[in-house]
């Protein structure tokens, strides 16, 4: 591009927006050049903060006349590099779109413009809306809604529930060739209530921002429980995890089932732990709840000794697999998510060990339980040290070596990254991937959306 | 080096009130069977109180001829592999105190210390005028398991890792050049005090009670005391047992400071643990039983109308302090109360002021 025409889009770019939100200022296009993870790092040529859904039809028009790649950034916290401007353009930082629009108590659901975060949800419902609560992820507080129900998040009520991608009552998308529009009830000129019967365009989710940008979203609420903590429990024998979650999961008392084993602190060094969150509304249902968990289904592993009860704790402890990032010097992690039957844990615990080992990283092992036990996501998270390059290559190379792990075992990728996408896309059956590729051409015809992203379909 | 627990059969062999068992809180057992079931105990066999054993240390205390019942009750389990708690717990517990963030800073006090051991993060609670001038080791969480005394691994049925383990711990407080060690908790004092000599490990220098040490700082600042009126209850560590002779400065700092405690069942020898080893035992029933054991001395509290339950040891704390304040008894640590005493505000276990 020549300097006539960056300033021709920077000036347009002003124009939709103004002035004050819009940069093509070297020092802030470098902060959106990267993730936290070990992706290389690409800057975009302009970053644009917008307010409106209005605004973003006019950016992505835009683009389309002048043929620039799109980019649109949540909380930029997938790890992946899924935000990165791979070829340059125009970054779409949607923080601003931060309103949460309505809060439906008794249908129980919430509708958000997309850059509301994880945080800001949670507490305006603990503020105004204290009986709701939604499907928080482990994911930092900054981590959006929109960004984490498009990758196919899981969040602590994943085990009852499911995805956070199922949990969506409704969208409003800007299309890459900038048309809006409303999938669920809320196309009908009606509440955002739900997004069923209508027949499914599953279009957005798990596209890696290829096919439009979410402008606003409607996600379904629960009841918050008056008394929310967990319980731990503990093996030794990685064996015993499926059948383990596979009984809790049948007792359908258990909110958040997670399984995890990491080199670091030592205490959990070969162990596998489990948490499991339980809700009440009274001490009356939080022992009967306990009592079948621990006692009348976990019972029979510690009596006989294989397994430990290590108490419970009133309060939720989200998982962190950021925490790891101070597993080493230079404060750096990234992690391989996978979708996994949950038979596979015992192997994904062995083989991901292997890996990190071979790679002098202290091993971290994760497993969420989602949709009483149809699956899992499994994730394998590799610390390095930012400052240092050979420890960024042990890193990246686990990675891959773990994104083939998933292929062999056979899981799924879950929010892969460009080499991840790679191999999902060589396996994947021929006519699905030539019906993406249409899609992808219907949809985006000037190929502008985060290109680099799920190529060579 | 072979440390070996000095147990001495014939003491029990004339022993005319084996209270060892008889004032066990957990195990029922009448005169004559305590007897003999303690002697099968010192003979290397199995007994059904091995068995039993909820590991409150209790019995190192009842005992009147000055011999190590716990302390034995705790090998034979090992020998005979009878532990008290499912394997992946231990290996768990053992795990845990292995230092892994390197080497600990030295600097050789020659003086006086406070050693903070495994409780590094907890250097909130010495805070103020009773600990000025005395020099702490042991605060940084990232390398406090250099300075963790073992003894918890009595719990577990693993002597052989405290024995293992010990003497690296001791050398390690040794390399600051202290002349006494303040042991924050009484676990560290009972492991220097009782547990290093009854074994043979030396210790080369003198540990101190926290509450000896409290008592005699309040002692010297005693003009800026306001007696603080609060009703309290105390929730007596398990490891206390370990050190009987101490447990009246609890009385003794709780007069200087007008703290009233209330005359309540669960106090002094009768004290219940906080039970947050029962519950994970391996015996049927122990989460529940662990529950009923809280509840029973939670009650006891409110009888008697504690307004505040005063702990030493963190672990204590951690299991009942949301317990004690969801009925209302607003949970402190000793140390807080007494800075409070001397008009300081307390930042370490909530703020008081």
């Amino acid at each position: 591009m020549g300097d006539d025409e960056m300033k021709t889009i920077y000036q347009a770019l002003v124009d939709i927006v103004d002035s004050e939100h819009v940069s093509n200022r070297p020092e802030e296009l470098y902060i959106y050049s990267f993730d936290l993870g070990t992706a290389e790092p690409h800057p975009p040529n302009y970053v644009v903060a917008p307010r409106t859904t209005q605004q973003i039809q006019e950016i992505v028009r835009l683009a389309n006349r002048e043929k620039v790649p799109v980019v649109p950034l949540g909380g930029g916290l997938s790890l992946a590099g899924l935000a990165i401007p791979l070829k340059g353009g125009i970054l779409i930082d949607l923080k601003r779109m931060d309103s949460i629009l309505e809060v439906n108590e008794k249908s129980r659901y919430a509708v958000l413009e997309c850059g509301v975060s994880q945080a800001q949800l949670t507490s305006y419902l603990s503020r105004h809306h204290p009986d709701l609560t939604h499907s928080e992820p482990g994911a930092p507080p900054t981590a959006t809604i929109a960004g984490n129900v498009l990758i196919h998040g899981q969040g602590d009520l994943a085990q009852p529930y499911g995805f956070n991608s199922d949990q969506v009552n409704g969208l409003e998308i800007v299309l890459p060739t900038g048309e809006v529009c409303r999938f669920g009830s809320c196309a009908l000129g009606v509440s955002w209530f739900t997004n069923h019967p209508l027949p499914d365009i599953g279009l957005f989710f798990g596209w890696c921002g290829t096919t439009g940008i979410v402008t606003k979203l409607s996600i379904r609420l629960y009841p918050a429980r008056k008394i929310r903590g967990f319980g731990q429990f503990v093996v030794d024998d990685e064996n015993l995890v499926p059948e383990i979650i596979g009984k809790i999961t049948r007792t359908q008392m258990a909110e958040d089932i997670i399984a995890y084993s990491r080199a670091i602190p030592p205490f959990g060094m070969g162990l596998q732990h489990f948490t499991v969150n339980i809700g009440a509304d009274s001490e009356k249902e939080l022992e009967f709840k306990q009592e079948l968990i621990w006692d009348d289904t976990l019972g029979e592993y510690i009596t006989s000794g294989v397994g430990g009860y290590l108490g419970f704790t009133r309060g939720l402890e989200r998982p962190q697999i950021s925490k790891t990032s101070d597993y080493k010097k230079g404060g750096g992690f990234e992690y391989v998510g996978s979708i996994m039957p949950i038979e596979k844990y015992p192997e994904c615990y062995r083989r991901g060990r292997e890996i990190s080992e071979r790679h002098h990283i202290p091993y971290t092992v994760t497993g969420r339980c989602v949709g009483v036990g149809h699956s899992m996501m499994f994730a394998w998270t590799y610390a390095f040290n930012r400052a240092d390059p050979r420890s960024i290559q042990h890193s990246r190379d686990a990675l891959h070596e773990t994104d083939d792990l998933v292929m062999e075992l056979g899981g799924v990728i879950w929010k892969p990254g460009t080499y991840g996408q790679r191999i999902v896309r060589d396996r994947l059956d021929p006519n699905t991937r030539a019906l993406m590729r249409r899609i992808k051409d219907a949809l985006d015809p000037a190929g502008i959306m985060n290109p680099g992203n799920w190529e060579g379909l | 080096m072979n440390y070996v627990l000095e147990f001495d059969e014939t003491r029990c062999l004339n022993c005319q009130s084996p209270d060892c068992l008889t004032q066990c809180r957990h195990i029922d057992i009448d005169r004559d069977t305590a007897q003999e079931e303690i002697l099968k105990i010192a003979r290397g066999e199995n007994s059904f109180v091995l068995k039993e054993c909820v590991t409150c240390y209790g019995c190192e205390e009842y005992c009147p001829m000055g011999n190590h019942p716990f302390y034995l009750i705790a090998e034979r389990q090992e020998a005979l592999g009878i532990s008290p708690v499912p394997r992946p717990l231990v290996a768990r517990a053992v795990n845990l105190g292995l230092p892994f963030r390197g080497e600990p800073e030295i600097k050789e006090i020659n003086g006086p210390v406070l050693n903070m051991a495994a409780f590094s993060e907890l250097n909130r609670l010495v805070q103020g005028k009773l600990f000025e001038g005395l020099s702490v080791i042991s605060t940084d969480g990232r390398k406090m398991f250099h300075y963790f005394c073992q003894l918890m691994y009595l719990h577990y049925a693993k002597s052989s890792v405290i024995k293992e383990r010990l003497p690296g711990i001791v050398a390690t407080i040794m390399k600051h050049k202290p002349t006494q060690v303040v042991c924050f908790h009484d676990e560290c004092y009972g492991a220097y005090s009782s547990y290093c000599p009854s074994v043979g490990i030396d210790v080369p220098f003198t540990p101190v009670h926290f509450y000896e040490f409290l008592h005699d700082r309040l002692d010297q600042l005693k003009e800026l005391i306001r007696p603080v009126g609060f009703k309290v209850a105390y929730q007596r560590p398990c490891s206390s047992r370990l050190s009987p002779d101490k447990h009246h400065y609890v009385k003794d700092i709780f007069r200087l400071i007008g703290a009233v405690e209330v005359e309540r069942e669960f106090a002094d020898e009768n004290a219940l643990c906080c039970a947050g080893t029962i519950q994970g035992q391996k015996r049927q029933g122990s989460r529940k039983r662990a529950a009923g054991i809280q509840k029973k001395n939670i009650d006891d509290m409110k009888k008697y109308g504690a307004e505040m339950c005063v702990f030493n040891c963190p672990a204590c704390y951690q299991t009942l302090g949301d317990m004690v304040a969801r009925e209302g008894i607003r949970p402190v640590h000793m140390s807080d109360l007494c800075r409070f005493a001397i008009g300081e505000v307390t930042g370490g276990w909530g703020t008081m002021r």
